[in-house]
């Protein structure tokens, strides 16, 4: 690969590189969040939906985060099992648990927003069914790699389901449009520009940034944990060997 | 000025930010021990 940055395929430049950009993202995305949440408690409650609205700032970052990270998670699948690159499978083994974290969140939140709203926690409409298939598919990759013995073939395995499942996102993301749901439809980003009214809008999207310059940190943390065991594991080996 | 007052609907926003909070201390904590922990074990054998 080589049109790929050095730090993203060579371990030892990897580790150099994530030592301060960790760091970094982290410290970006307390900035963000502080002063995201900051705006959006500063503005005025809602004239439709009352002070409900403040689920609005974690609950748009968190949906979309669910998203995103699958993507990654998706990427680095496809680079693992294309090109064999092992920091790109550490990095989809990484991406897994932290997107689930955020899938879990998209859901409860907007189940917490929706009970208010919409008078209940939870309807089988697509959007939410098929945001529940993203939960499901990110266990079932975790479970499918936790659960071979060999982890090589575990990684392939996992990698193949992470590829399929893919197929999920573009379903996520126009499910309100296809699909008549009780979920409101493109607020943010859509054609003719946002509905949030500015005091929600920049909020929202500041907290957004934060949540991705949290997974941002907290990722490449993760990946560093990865290429700590692969040298623990292979350490462990050359001693077994004597 | 932030407008705390939730009214109402102050079970459902709280308990919105606490259990994001909570998941944020988990993920954070998670990543950290898993770096940390794996990092000593590779020292450690390395050493040996």
């Amino acid at each position: 690969m080589t049109w790929a940055p050095a730090f993203l395929t060579n371990p030892e430049r990897f580790m150099a590189f994530s030592r301060w950009a960790a760091p970094m993202f982290g410290a970006l995305a307390v900035a963000a969040g502080v002063l995201g949440l900051y705006l959006g408690w500063s503005a005025p409650p809602d004239y439709q939906q009352g002070a409900t609205v403040r689920i609005l700032f974690i609950h748009i970052a968190s949906a979309w985060m669910s998203e995103f990270v699958y993507a990654c998670l998706a990427v680095a699948s496809l680079l693992a099992l294309v090109w064999r690159q092992v920091l790109a499978d550490a990095a989809a083994q990484a991406a897994a648990p932290l997107g689930a974290g955020f899938t879990v969140l998209a859901l409860v939140t907007g189940s917490l927003w929706g009970r208010p709203m919409w008078g209940t926690y939870w309807v089988w409409d697509a959007r939410l069914t098929s945001v529940l298939a993203l939960l499901l598919i990110y266990l079932a990759y975790i479970a499918l790699r936790a659960s071979m013995d060999d982890e090589t073939k575990g990684a392939r395995a996992a990698a193949i389901l992470a590829l399929v499942g893919a197929v999920n996102l573009p379903i996520i993301h126009y499910s309100v449009t296809w699909w008549n749901t009780l979920h409101q439809g493109p607020s943010v980003f859509r054609s003719g520009g946002s509905a949030l009214a500015p005091v929600f809008y920049w909020p929202a999207i500041l907290v957004a940034l934060a949540y991705m310059s949290g997974f941002g940190s907290l990722w490449l943390v993760r990946i560093r944990g990865e290429v700590w065991r692969r040298r623990a594991d292979a350490a462990a080996l050359r001693a077994a060997r004597g | 000025m932030i407008h705390l007052e939730t009214g109402k609907y102050g079970f459902f926003i709280w308990t919105a930010y606490g259990i994001s909070a909570a998941m944020w201390v988990l993920m954070v904590a998670g990543a950290l021990l898993h770096s940390q922990r794996w990092r000593r074990r590779a020292e450690a054998l390395s050493r040996k």
